[in-house]
């Protein structure tokens, strides 16, 4: 690379004397104007009133769904390490039915994924997926307020109806399954590595404790860091006021004033947690199990006293989709309990068909070695199939009923890890 | 012969449309519409309005003062630090690299082959708290256990020295190569000692290179936001992070126009007020040929 | 004694290049190790033993290949089309004399010191007000908006150390327009062109900040890296960064060959 014109004496000279006619000051000015008459057409945003009888919900149903065939197509988006990448259950799915399915781990979090598509969704184009993976929250809940999710043709779901648990079917954040069904569920909770930590952690206030003084990792997403200041209050989160959200704001402001807590990850906690960066952390369920499985390590996770967070993520149909029946397809396809368990065993994280933890045991009854320890492991892990109990001390996020109050929301939480 | 004068005297207009139409729509249009968006009020769900809303700036600036003056101390440290070990190996490779001075020019610019995020990334590998560096130091007990570099300041300091490195040397290089060595040779026939001639000649005419190379740092290294996800820790923010949160996480396009808009306005006048500080019309007077 | 210390100045300077050298090559040999480690699992940050296999595996992950596969047509694409218009803007700047050249001027001044995050934002912005679909082509646009200057730039320092009577002299015996650039203008500022347009190459290749602002929902290399360091990198992108690396080395080493032979 020659940079030699950086020295060019005309160059520079060039840049450090003003040297613009009227000619190119009215140019400028020509492109300016241009530029403002553009933007005072400002950006359109597209709120519209959403359905709230059932009836009217099953008259938007029949409207998007009429006339609506099968493709022979799918492109399905997901979050990486939520599909087993020779993708077994997808080349099952394409020889049963003849439907080719293009999969790509493109979502890496809710608020960013969502900046992609609502341009798109907004001017009414095709994102170039029909299927994809949403977290319940803020986000979920702006697509449905929007009205960018198509609302599901329950006829086509019949696995769906059969396989999958009672709490899955009326989730507060979508109820009746309007818009979704889930894919998988998780937990946050604290993970912690025994090597570096003689007492096991078993309260949010663990996180507190000033006797792990930089050496404490929490979550960047302003919904989970609520959850935990909340909990840490015993506030439940779903029911918390604009008062409680300041108050859980000012413990968690202290925490990281106090230079307790190293650094606000997004998602790439686990790596720091082995490695002994961090001695205990905000964690999902999930990447703790695989980490372990993937190197070896020994870390461990615990569902905290105070109590911890449940999210889902869920499978929805863009408005704007190409296939929609054939994404429907696939749904329900994810939901056949052989599949189901063909899933848990790969991303261990919560399965919405319970039906499936009979059938991992019944693959590390037949299995040997390596792998039969590695599905015993998940059949009877309490993160993939949780008890009654577990699920009495998960909660959920805070739904919003405004924009307002979301914003009002985030910029309390947000303040605190961008400091 | 007339016909050819109008050919002569289009030629330049001919060659220079596409290239300047491309810069108008993409450069400076977008600046002025970045502008504008700046003055919208609104949120994602209800559209965005002009509404002439300077509030955007009064609240960015305010919440966010903080990482603004953070970045720039970053920025300018990591500028600071970049000449100070960039102009002796510049100095080295202009005037004793001899036969083989491509070829340390091109070992400085080899790592850049590797893109910037695998850069970063091997980095946080290297400082990592009991890794390749920082743990056989701590065993042979040369610093305290719980020392670390990551997830403090100091770390990202150091990402932004080392990715912005051949930005401040090339230059710098360039503006000492062409210093015609008899000049040098004039300067110790009249008795000046090594240290003079550098303090007096060298370094005089280096100051082009200089100024492109601190401009070339400077200007990048404070409106960074990689460095500081992947190197730093909390209190570490840069407004580089601010204004990716809020543009592709937030959608608070106003707010995040502002402090874009902002922030190339401070850079823009540091960049003047440093260029007449530095008298550079003068020295490139001098240097011109 | 003035001879020692010359001798011991210019050592410790030389020295001091090689230590900045080495400092320099660190991260890469970190990021070369890593593609021959043997990891069982998906995080490849702990060594587990030597192995070539991932040299042999390297397309398996098929949406990194086509991360890569997009980054290097991207390229090509910039380096091409920067590579025109820019080698047209610094010809016209280095040597006509027009009315304009001043304000463009400032603006290729402003668009090379422009921080790449306002250019990214401002870009976003505009595509977002006239709801262009982000993909492909707002990239390339971005791209070829970027690199356009430092083209510009590097043609326009070749065309002024150029002998304007070379081409006059071909003018005098009798050469047209077209056939004077052709085979005089255009082989003396070859090398200026040469050099942009792989400036333009590597700018566009190695493009982080910008892309990720207007990629919408397509992946680049370096976007595909950083969104893979949430979860961990596998050790294909490593292959691929050290066959990256190694390719520039090839292409530099046979520049330097061919240059020393003439």
């Amino acid at each position: 690379m020659n940079k030699d014109f950086i020295n060019d004496p005309a160059f520079l000279r060039g840049m450090t004397t003003r040297r613009i006619g009227r000619r190119d000051a009215f140019r400028l000015a020509g492109l300016s104007a241009a530029g403002l008459a553009l933007a005072a057409c400002g950006v359109q945003g597209k709120g519209s009133p959403r359905p709230t009888t059932s009836a009217q919900v099953q008259s938007e149903v029949e409207k998007y769904w009429s006339g609506k065939v099968k493709n022979g197509h799918v492109n399905f988006a997901n979050w990486p390490l939520y599909m087993d990448p020779k993708q077994p259950e997808l080349k099952e799915f394409t020889k049963r039915t003849g439907i080719t399915v293009t999969y790509k781990e493109v979502i890496q979090d809710n608020p960013s994924w969502f900046a992609k598509i609502q341009p798109l969704l907004a001017a009414g184009q095709s994102i170039n997926y029909d299927l994809m993976v949403i977290t319940n929250g803020i986000h979920f809940t702006q697509l449905v307020r929007l009205g960018y999710l198509v609302p599901l043709d329950h006829s086509k779901l019949p696995n769906f109806a059969a396989n999958a648990a009672e709490r899955y079917k009326n989730e507060s954040f979508d109820p009746g399954n309007v818009y979704s069904i889930p894919w998988a569920s998780g937990m946050t909770g604290i993970a912690y590595n025994p090597k570096y930590v003689d007492t096991p952690p078993t309260k949010i206030a663990d996180l507190w404790n000033p006797k792990y003084k930089g050496k404490v990792g929490m979550m960047a997403d302003a919904q989970e860091i609520a959850n935990f200041g909340l909990l840490l209050l015993g506030i439940k989160p779903e029911t918390s006021t604009p008062d409680d959200w300041e108050k859980a704001a000012e413990k968690l402001r202290e925490q990281r004033d106090s230079g307790i807590v190293r650094k606000y990850y997004d998602q790439s906690y686990i790596d720091p947690l082995a490695k002994g960066d961090i001695w205990l952390t905000m964690a999902w369920s999930g990447d703790v199990f695989q980490k372990n499985i993937s190197d070896g390590t020994d870390l461990r996770f615990v569902i905290p006293e105070e109590g911890a967070t449940i999210w889902t993520d869920n499978m929805v149909i863009p408005k704007t989709a190409e296939n929609p029946v054939d994404a429907i397809m696939l749904m329900d396809f994810f939901y056949e309990v052989e599949i189901a368990a063909s899933l848990a065993e790969y991303i261990n994280y919560v399965t919405p068909v319970p039906a499936a933890q009979e059938v991992v045991r019944k693959h590390a009854a037949e299995a040997t070695g390596e792998d039969k320890r590695l599905l015993e492991q998940v059949a009877e892990s309490p993160l993939v199939f949780p008890s009654e109990e577990d699920y009495a001390k998960l909660h959920d996020y805070r739904n919003f009923t405004s924009t307002e109050e979301q914003q009002k929301f985030e910029r309390i939480f947000q303040a605190i890890t961008t400091s | 012969m007339r016909g050819r004068g109008l050919r002569a005297a289009l030629t330049p207009y001919a060659l220079v449309f596409p290239g300047a139409l491309w810069l108008g729509i993409f450069f400076v249009i977008p600046t002025v519409v970045m502008l504008s968006l700046s003055l919208h009020s609104g949120n994602v769900t209800d559209g965005y309005v002009f509404t002439w809303n300077w509030q955007s700036y009064v609240d960015g600036i305010t919440t966010y003062t903080d990482q603004i003056v953070r970045s720039l101390v970053y920025g300018f440290l990591a500028t600071v630090i970049e000449l100070i070990i960039g102009f002796p190996v510049a100095y080295w490779i202009a005037f004793k690299g001899g036969r083989h001075k491509s070829v340390y020019l091109f070992l400085i610019l080899l790592p850049f082959l590797v893109s910037f995020v695998l850069r970063t990334i091997s980095w946080q590998f290297l400082l990592s708290d009991n890794g390749i560096l920082l743990g056989p130091l701590k065993s042979i007990g040369l610093i305290p256990k719980d020392m670390h570099i990551l997830a403090t300041g100091a770390a990202v300091v150091c990402g932004l020295v080392y990715n912005f490195f051949p930005f401040m040397v090339l230059p710098i290089y360039a503006a000492l190569e062409r210093i015609d060595p008899r000049v040098l040779e004039a300067a110790q026939d009249l008795y000046a000692s090594k240290f003079q001639t550098f303090l007096r000649v060298v370094f005089p005419l280096s100051l082009p290179g200089v100024f492109a190379g601190v401009l070339m740092t400077f200007v990048p290294a404070t409106s960074d936001y990689v460095n500081a996800t992947v190197l730093g820790g909390t209190g570490n923010t840069m407004i580089g992070n601010v204004i990716q949160n809020q543009f592709l996480i937030n959608q608070d396009y106003p707010v995040a126009s502002a402090l874009s808009f902002t922030l190339m306005a401070i850079l823009l006048i540091g960049i003047f007020i440093y260029a007449r500080a530095l008298g550079t019309e003068d020295v490139l007077e001098v240097a011109a040929r | 004694m003035t001879k020692v210390r010359r001798l011991l100045s210019g050592r410790l300077l030389q020295i001091w290049t090689w230590l900045v050298i080495a400092w320099l090559l660190l991260p890469i040999a970190v990021m070369i190790l890593f593609g021959f480690n043997d990891t069982k699992g998906r995080y490849n940050t702990a060594w587990q033993g030597f192995t070539l296999k991932w040299y042999g595996k390297l397309f398996e992950i098929e949406d990194l290949t086509r991360a890569l596969v997009n980054s290097l047509l991207l390229a090509l694409l910039t380096m091409v089309i920067a590579g025109v218009l820019g080698s047209m803007l610094g010809l016209a700047l280095g040597r006509y004399r027009f009315r304009g050249s001043g304000a463009l001027n400032v603006v290729m001044f402003a668009a090379i010191s422009c921080a790449e995050i306002v250019m990214g934002a401002s870009l976003l912005s505009l595509f977002v007000t006239l709801a262009v679909p982000l993909g492909f082509w707002t990239i390339l646009i971005s791209h070829v908006m970027f690199s356009i200057s430092y083209v510009a730039v590097t043609v326009r320092a070749r065309v002024m150390t150029l002998d304007r009577s070379l081409e006059d002299a071909a003018r005098d015996l009798g050469a047209g327009t077209w056939d004077t650039f052709r085979l005089v203008t255009l082989p003396l500022i070859f090398p200026g062109v040469l050099a942009g347009s792989l400036l333009a190459f590597a700018l566009s290749i190695d493009d982080f900040v910008i892309t990720n602002f207007n990629a919408g929902g397509t992946v680049t290399f370096p976007l595909w890296i950083w969104g893979a360091t949430r979860v961990g990198i596998p050790p294909q992108v490593n292959v691929m960064g050290t066959l990256i690396f190694a390719a520039g080395v090839l292409i530099a080493l046979g520049n330097l060959l061919l240059t020393r032979r003439r």
